[in-house]
């Protein structure tokens, strides 16, 4: 959990990342895709932060943007690293757009991501030991023989026992499972202090799935790693995440404790949401969510409210006011509407 | 509501199916013995991890196997006409016209370069359910109409439509020719929560005004649970546990079913502890002795190690294990 009195590992304010649409050769863009609007969050160490949200939502260029994997239009991002173990010098406050060149290799040995899909996101010529080595050549940290046992080290805690039996397999002969926990280990193998994983086990089976999350929550509690956790399910997010934000095109519309988010949903988006979630429980009844149309692209989007076109509680306030800005309903409870 | 009349004669029974595919392994085992059958009006769902066979069986059913795969034992009962010895000429007249399917990828099924609602139209004329194209094309709106697009979608082309939209273009597709049975394999695993919950609702209600019997595919438990009344649980190849869904998810019988609950995040209720099933699924080129589910299951004997055991019968539904869940009292025995 965070520690509130400390200072937050990732402090995100009004973070912007907007998409030029190309208007031909040598014609400067006149539309922008809103991805990112204004979105600002804390994230405390050792802390999981769900995103949660449809897809197109923004929630994946959150989190590129946050292990720079890509630049914001707009905003800032302050890190509080933790002192590194080996080398660097990246402890102390620092803001995002002031790492650089050589800072930015620095900078990837406490900010890592995993990507969703586990055969995508490994080479398939390679080994394992290649994929998760990898990042401590780069880095230069010990030399083959300790690179060697770091590997074997990761792989044991990631639950790839006996390390021998797994260190020269190739993609091809691993099921999801055991590739998304490479994926893993390739993260951890330099120890991050801030990890964003984005949609890990949406590609796996129930069966393996369970694994990998409950493999996740031990290392982040063991190793002290705050996770940015991006999912589209929010039951995924229930067990993953101490603090869950909702993200409708581009923007963040509620924020609370888990538990709190599921019981007392406020904004009409995230009740929308959680009941279109189907159950396998026959006793459970649920209603239809009451919102309509389809999720569309945020081209240029008027002021008002994202959610305004769909949103069933809408008013005439809505029609002719800003976005509406977060607002504490309840303790540690945000809420972006003007009618919650 | 239509009728589920259960003294009827199903409209499709497959008998004791079993199904290889030829590798550089060796032969693999994909589907082993598997019998159910599909009342009218019905729907049955398939659930299991990716590689159980439920795939498969969709898709021998609509008897499209790639070129490796072999039937090797097996009947496919529609409306009491074995499918199974059919030449594929013949078996033309049943697929899409008596038996029709919802693929997973919709974007592929449809092709980028024609106007949706002339594929539709296509595929009515091909069958001759039509014979006028303005026939054909009127068809088409009630469809559309029918599966929530708007008529005028028809003279746009795929790449215009968002993903649930497409979906539904397919579902309207497979309804073309107005079949008896419907397999619909994970229509909606690629949509957000919202869209397939309107799709479900969407496809439930054409089911049942059409009164079609309907086999659904889905890894999704939940998915599953909503729009089905019988279910079968598949592991490595067999069928280990059919029933109405309400009983099976309601206390499964077999250890494997009960895992796949207990693995599943849930955001109703309270948040119990998710279990991990120890173990990956057993490789179909070497399957495991007796039951295949035995090297992880905690509840295995000498007897699961030697012979897959023999289905135990409780009402309505069955399930394939030596030491089936809820054994006391033998209820409804």
């Amino acid at each position: 959990m965070s520690n509130p009195g400390s200072a937050p590992l990732v402090a995100v304010d009004g973070l912007t990342k907007r998409f030029p649409i190309a208007a031909g050769l040598f014609r400067k863009p006149t539309s922008f895709i809103h991805a990112v609007d204004d979105v600002s969050f804390r994230l405390g160490g050792s802390e999981s932060l769900g995103l949660v949200g449809e897809s197109g939502c923004g929630k994946t260029t959150v989190g590129k943007l946050l292990v720079k994997l890509l630049e914001p239009t707009g905003g800032n991002i302050t890190y509080r690293f933790p002192a590194p173990a080996v080398g660097g010098h990246l402890a102390g406050s620092v803001e995002a757009s002031n790492i650089r060149g050589r800072q930015l290799r620095v900078f990837r040995r406490q900010a890592q991501m995993i990507f969703q899909d586990p055969y995508e996101s490994m080479n398939p010529r390679r080994t394992v030991y290649d994929t998760i080595a990898e990042p401590l050549a780069v880095q230069g940290i010990g030399d083959v023989v300790g690179r060697l046992d770091r590997v074997s080290e990761i792989l044991n805690l990631v639950g790839l026992t006996p390390a021998g039996a797994f260190l020269f397999r190739r993609p091809h002969e691993l099921s999801g499972g055991q590739r998304q926990r490479v994926a893993i280990a390739r993260a951890l193998v330099i120890g991050p202090s801030f990890v964003v994983a984005d949609e890990p086990t949406s590609m796996l089976d129930v069966s393996s799935r369970t694994g990998i999350m409950s493999l996740m929550q031990e290392l982040a509690e063991r190793l002290g790693i705050a996770y940015l956790y991006i999912t589209h399910d929010l039951a995924v997010a229930r067990y993953m995440c101490h603090r869950i934000a909702v993200m409708y095109l581009g923007k963040i519309v509620e924020m609370a404790e888990t538990e709190e988010l599921l019981r007392n949903p406020l904004h009409p988006y995230t009740r929308a949401l959680l009941s279109a979630v189907p159950s396998p429980d026959p006793m459970r009844r649920r209603e239809p969510p009451n919102i309509e149309g389809d999720l569309s692209l945020p081209i240029d989007p008027p002021a008002r409210c994202r959610f305004y076109d769909r949103c069933p509680m809408a008013t005439e306030r809505c029609a002719n006011s800003p976005h509406p800005p977060a607002e504490e309903k309840a303790p540690t409870h945000w809420v972006a509407c003007y009618e919650a | 509501m239509p009728m589920t009349t259960a003294d009827t004669e199903p409209v499709l029974k497959v008998v004791d199916l079993s199904l290889s595919y030829l590798t550089r392994q060796g032969p693999l085992q994909a589907v082993q013995s598997v019998s159910f059958e599909l009342g009218r009006g019905q729907s049955l769902g398939l659930v299991g991890e990716s590689g159980c066979g439920k795939t498969s069986i969709a898709n021998c059913l609509m008897r499209l196997l790639p070129d490796n795969g072999r039937l090797t034992s097996g009947q496919i009962l529609l409306d009491g006409q074995d499918l199974v010895p059919l030449s594929e000429e013949e078996m033309r007249h049943f697929r899409w016209g008596q038996m029709a399917m919802v693929f997973q990828a919709a974007m592929n099924a449809l092709d980028p370069v024609y106007r949706v609602g002339q594929q539709v139209v296509e595929a009515i004329e091909a069958h001759g359910v039509e014979v006028t194209t303005a026939g054909a094309r009127e068809r088409v709106a009630r469809l559309f109409r029918m599966v929530g697009l708007d008529p005028q979608l028809m003279e746009r082309y795929p790449h215009e439509f968002s993903g649930g939209m497409r979906q539904r273009a397919v579902i309207a597709m497979a309804l073309a020719c107005d079949p008896s049975v419907i397999i619909a394999d994970e229509p909606t695993t690629a949509l957000d929560v919202i869209v397939q919950d309107r799709l479900l609702r969407e496809l439930k209600g054409v089911q049942r005004e059409l009164s079609m019997s309907m086999i659904y595919i889905s890894h999704d438990i939940g998915v599953v649970a909503e729009v089905t009344d019988r279910i079968g649980v598949m592991y490595a190849g067999r069928l280990v546990e059919l029933g109405d869904t309400a009983d099976v998810f309601g206390a499964p019988m077999h250890p494997y079913t009960a895992a796949l609950m207990s693995s599943f995040p849930s955001i109703s209720g309270e948040k119990h502890e998710l279990e991990t099933l120890p173990g990956e699924p057993p490789n179909l080129a070497n399957p495991p002795a007796g039951c295949p589910f035995h090297p992880r299951c905690a509840y295995a004997t000498e007897e699961c190690r030697e012979e897959f055991p023999a289905q135990v019968q409780r009402g309505s539904r069955w399930t394939a294990c030596w030491h089936p869940l809820t054994d006391m009292a033998g209820v409804g025995q």
